[in-house]
């Protein structure tokens, strides 16, 4: 009898048997920073369809969860600003995809919650605007505060820089965003990371996302880490 | 002669305090790191994650892993640290940020706040606008006095979607500065661009504010 093993050999493998159509995806980053890039294109080589995408934003046209929407694989994204995808705007204003907008703050919140297991949670954003519409409202010492509920995933996809065999996870400087919540949050949360490492070389004080979240991981390949808004100062002359 | 952008960017400056953290939104806000007084140790926050936000990297030094929240590649410095989203609108949220400075489509004369859509126009989202207005202690807003269209921006109540109710604090405009002492006070015109009058700020604003 062997061990289980968390370890797959690369990102199809890792999504094989736990995809459907019209599930919920989570996936990690902030922008193109802190994607899981291989296991996004695995998503889209798996071809399933009618995805729920909950991801603060929606890549752009030719990377990140761009390549699904021009694979058409994604009916509804719930996310706080998608402002650099042309082919997300033709689809949404063609009424081919959903949208939900949340406040980025309420969005990181709401995924915290529902990993956590809070129903959900009162908070002052939105109050006051089309967020509160529909929603619960309680004031309380004369503010309003509006009920905002916890999210969770069938599926987390989450990118980190070191983890190892047992799926404990580091990320590396604004990489991480989203990533530790979603990595909460998915019933089955697949992690894919720069360097895959033996236990024991990573110092358990420093870890990000304890093992016990993360059900898969790969070593992630071919890692282009594309940058959205190169901005540099120039060297002061001598 | 009303204010260039980085007079307004330099105008929103002299809102800073020795040991502020502080929110910069994206466009002319951002032009406030440029002018933070060096006697006065400012923190700038990022909402994607980072206290301590340094200069653009020089040429060749970029790194993907360190982004702003206007996704521009950026620097650490040795006071820098790094934090998940929920732990970034918790500090926003839980009003542990001083001072958030961000561009505005609308500012009606109760504090209300519009800066994040025009029905009927494409929709990119709110970002962290909403969850900023709603925990920062102290909201200033740096706008153009006028539309494109010469129609005020500062007006008796917003007529776009809101970001926030009853929310800001200080209007700069590139002709004037109005200001509150707190959120159930009326504002009050404080300071004028250089060369610009009273009469011509009155003109052109819709809004109900004290005189100097």
């Amino acid at each position: 009898m062997t061990q289980a093993t968390k370890v797959y050999q690369d990102a199809r493998a890792a999504l094989d048997g736990i995809l459907k159509d019209g599930m919920t995806i989570m996936s990690g980053g902030f922008g193109l920073c802190g994607i899981p890039e291989n296991l996004i294109t695995a998503l889209r080589d798996s071809g399933v369809r009618g995805l729920t995408v909950i991801s603060n934003n929606a890549g752009v046209d030719e990377w990140g969860l761009g390549l699904l929407l021009k694979s058409k694989q994604i009916a509804k994204m719930v996310s706080s600003y998608v402002g650099e995808n042309k082919e997300f705007e033709r689809q949404y204003l063609a009424g081919e995809l959903q949208l939900e907008f949340n406040p980025q703050g309420t969005l990181a919140e709401r995924i915290r919650a529902g990993g956590a297991g809070i129903f959900g949670f009162y908070t002052r954003t939105g109050a006051g605007t089309l967020v509160a519409e529909g929603k619960e409202q309680r004031v309380v010492n004369g503010d309003t505060y509006i009920l905002e509920t916890g999210l969770t995933a069938d599926v987390s996809l989450i990118k980190a820089w070191k983890g190892d065999t047992e799926g404990n996870l580091i990320y590396r400087k604004t990489a991480r965003n989203f990533n530790p919540m979603m990595a909460t949050a998915g019933r089955v949360t697949v992690a894919e990371v720069e360097h895959l490492v033996q236990p024991g070389e990573l110092d358990p004080d420093q870890i990000h996302t304890p093992g016990i979240f993360v059900k898969r991981i790969i070593q992630g390949t071919s890692y282009v880490k594309a940058i959205e808004q190169r901005t540099v100062r120039k060297r002061s002359a001598a | 002669m009303a204010w260039t952008r980085d007079q307004l960017a330099q105008r929103a400056a002299r809102e800073l305090r020795d040991g502020f953290y502080v929110n910069l939104g994206i466009g002319i806000p951002t032009l406030v790191a440029n002018y933070i007084p060096s006697n006065l140790k400012v923190v700038l926050q990022s909402e994607n994650g980072m206290l301590g936000m340094g200069p653009f990297p020089y040429e060749g030094e970029e790194d993907p892993d360190l982004i702003n929240a206007g996704k521009q590649t950026i620097t650490q410095l040795p006071i820098s640290s790094y934090f998940s989203s929920s732990d970034s609108f918790g500090m926003i949220r839980g009003g542990h940020i001083d001072l958030s400075i961000l561009g505005a489509m609308e500012v009606a004369e109760n504090g209300d706040l519009a800066n994040w859509m025009v029905p009927g126009k494409v929709v990119k989202g709110m970002g962290g606008a909403m969850d900023l207005v709603a925990g920062v202690k102290k909201v200033v807003v740096v706008m153009e006095h006028t539309s494109k269209d010469g129609s005020p921006k500062f007006k008796p109540r917003c007529e776009l979607p809101l970001t926030g109710a009853n929310v800001v604090d200080m209007v700069i405009t590139d002709l004037a500065v109005f200001a509150r002492p707190d959120r159930k006070s009326q504002f009050r015109l404080i300071e004028l661009a250089s060369g610009v009058t009273a009469d011509e700020v009155r003109s052109k604003t819709s809004a109900a504010y004290l005189a100097t």
